[in-house]
């Protein structure tokens, strides 16, 4: 009886699915709007930064690493020429903000599909097996709590030199830069992981208690697939919203990282590591400074604000109070 | 209860060797060796005395029996000698830790004096001007770089104002406790500011939660003060969440304090870290590691037990 109920619903939601979806995608958007017009807002900005990772000749103005470099031209304050000014080396600076928004916003995504990845699996399987599985995990998973976080990337960027191995690297053409990115990402997408796959799991353990579960595993349903098609549904809106929020917090971290001088290394341009190089010319040139850090402080709050937006829409304990 | 604490303090155990080896394995790992480094040019060939380094510093053999020989003196709280300075790693932290706790205290508190109004009153006038304005001003908090605002502090403060100039020397707290509080303020607020965005919103979510409860609903059926609902009813139980969310954020707090030391040149842990890192000094990274798991893993246990003093219906057995 079970499995009839379920083939119903799901024709039911396959039906409201073809139903006239451009409507509904217009009306939601619009509902989005003007409900959440901090979290549009934040959307508004999230999609610019990507355009620029994307696609910087649409929004540059001079080449970010010219070579020469036009020394005669350094230190320049703000102009029309120079949005934001020139550096050290005469680079003009809006153009390798633009260039570093690629930097910001790879490392941003890669740590958290890496975290997404790895938290979902370890989490629902956590919490839908429970036992000594769960036991085990559990204590791998206090261990990665504990780790000092900061500490433990800045060891791993200096530690594992030869990660990641010619056989992932070579195939997508990394330059030692790259490496650098690529070690950061996974490394802190593995540390985030920890803390967000607890979150997971007590969702799974939450899901799990559902009556529709016990139904599913009555009519003889593999472990495999009520993960698939009850446990795991369920856990992907925490996923989601977490990815979102976790995506500003990598893209702080990287640039805290490179300000410390463990991120990308020069020329590849990169908002923390520009403010390292601003370090010595501050009090004479400020805006050095300025506009790499409000580059930061922008990115990381649009993905904060969609994110916080994307929970009060998804999250059923929290939507629609009015 | 007696009980669950007891069972508690034994998994932290593997817990707590799971961390230390893990980070023992790796400062093996980095590149270079911290004997050549502090023998120079000159000493490198000298085969006796890097072996006799190796033996005083405990750096002989695989390193298997380097982590079990280090634990068998941590046992007997004995943290090793630093191997840049030569003096032992527990004179080098016993000036360095309390500045760094001293921050990071200061820093929790000012993070939670701004937090908890305002993410209550986001709540209570959700989706609002106040609302906006005030989850605007949290993920604002939470999105600027610390380090940047200190560095444009640095800078300002010392073309337009007196304050906020980080002093040349670091103002012992014995010396001069008024001083010492000035001075770390600055950074104290600035890794405040980081904590608090993460509190406020995690106060408005809880708040929010509870205020769709179906008791609160009955309160105001009653037809009681909004006060007494939110004071009452709201808070008490929305504030035990936020209890564990200012735990947890320990780990977070001392990356802050990593970097906010370096900007400032406080003469803390996390400075301390970064330099030993740079020069490899294992005892002193270690001992660092171990100190700060050893916070997240007591304080991670102190929020589950404050749990249960704030919410009766919570028992651990």
């Amino acid at each position: 009886m079970s499995s009839t109920s379920e083939a119903l619903v799901l024709e039911q939601f396959a039906l409201r699915q073809q139903e006239r979806w451009p409507v509904r995608w217009r009306r939601n958007l619009w509902r989005f709007i003007t409900t959440k017009p901090l979290g549009a807002f934040g959307a508004a900005i999230v999609i610019l930064f990507l355009l620029m990772a994307i696609a910087p000749q649409l929004f540059y103005t001079q080449n970010p690493n010219p070579s020469p470099n036009p020394i005669l031209e350094r230190l320049q304050g703000p102009s029309a020429a120079h949005w934001f000014g020139t550096d050290q080396f005469g680079r003009d600076v809006y153009s390798r903000i633009v260039y570093g928004a690629r930097t910001s916003i790879i490392i941003g995504f890669l740590v958290v599909f890496v975290s997404a990845a790895i938290a979902s699996v370890v989490g629902t399987v956590s919490g839908y097996f429970g036992g000594w599985l769960d036991m085990i995990l559990q204590r791998v998973v206090d261990v990665g709590i504990a780790l000092p976080g900061l500490i433990f990337i800045i060891l791993v960027v200096t530690t594992l030199t030869n990660f990641p191995p010619a056989f992932i690297a070579d195939p997508m053409h990394l330059s030692p830069s790259g490496k650098v990115v690529f070690r950061i990402a996974v490394a802190l997408g593995f540390l985030v992981a920890f803390g967000s796959s607890r979150v997971i799991r007590g969702a799974a353990i939450s899901a799990k208690q559902n009556m529709y579960v016990e139904a599913a595993r009555v009519v003889g349903a593999t472990d495999a697939r009520i993960i698939a098609k009850h446990i795991f549904p369920n856990v992907f809106a925490v996923v989601l919203v977490s990815a979102s929020i976790q995506i500003g917090g990598a893209i702080l971290t990287e640039s805290a990282l490179s300000f410390l001088g463990y991120g990308v290394q020069p020329p590849t341009p990169s908002w923390g590591r520009m403010l390292n190089e601003a370090r010595e010319q501050l009090t004479r040139h400020p805006h050095l400074a300025i506009f790499p850090g409000l580059a930061i402080f922008l990115a990381v709050y649009s993905f904060n604000m969609l994110g916080d937006a994307l929970r009060d829409v998804l999250d059923p304990r929290l939507r629609g109070s009015r | 209860m007696q009980r669950y604490i007891a069972r508690r303090l034994l998994l932290m155990i593997p817990t707590l060797l799971g961390v230390t080896f893990v980070v023992f394995i790796m400062v093996r790992a980095v590149p270079g060796d911290v004997i050549d480094q502090i023998l120079g040019d000159f000493g490198a060939g000298d085969v006796a005395t890097k072996a006799a380094l190796r033996k005083e510093y405990s750096l002989d053999g695989n390193v298997v029996t380097q982590y079990v020989r280090w634990l068998g003196h941590l046992a007997r709280f004995d943290l090793g000698k630093s191997i840049i300075s030569d003096r032992t790693v527990a004179s080098e932290l016993k000036t360095r830790l309390p500045v760094t706790l001293e921050l990071s205290f200061l820093a929790i508190i000012f993070s939670m004096v701004v937090a908890i109004p305002v993410g209550i009153l986001s709540a209570i006038r959700q989706d609002s001007l106040a609302d906006y304005v005030g989850r605007s001003f949290a993920i604002s908090l939470l999105a600027v770089p610390g380090f940047w605002v200190g560095l444009m502090l640095i800078t300002l403060a010392g073309r337009y104002f007196t304050w906020g100039v980080p002093p040349k020397n670091y103002i012992n707290f014995t010396d001069n406790p008024i001083g010492n509080i000035r001075m770390l303020s600055v950074p104290a607020m600035i890794l405040g500011a980081g904590l608090s965005g993460g509190v406020m919103r995690f106060t408005r979510s809880a708040m929010l939660e509870v205020l769709r409860q179906d008791y609160v609903r009955t309160a105001w059926s009653k037809g009681l003060r909004e006060r007494v609902i939110i004071t009452r009813h709201v808070m008490r139980n929305a504030l035990i969440p936020v209890v564990t969310v200012v735990g947890l954020q320990l780990p977070i707090l001392v990356g802050g304090t990593v970097i906010i030391e370096t900007v400032y040149s406080i003469p803390g842990m996390g400075r301390y870290y970064v330099s030993s890192v740079n020069q490899l000094d294992y005892p002193v990274i270690q001992a660092i590691n171990i100190i700060v798991a050893l916070v997240v893993v007591f304080a991670n246990l102190g929020v589950d037990l404050l749990y249960s003093v704030l919410d009766p219906r919570i028992r651990y057995s």
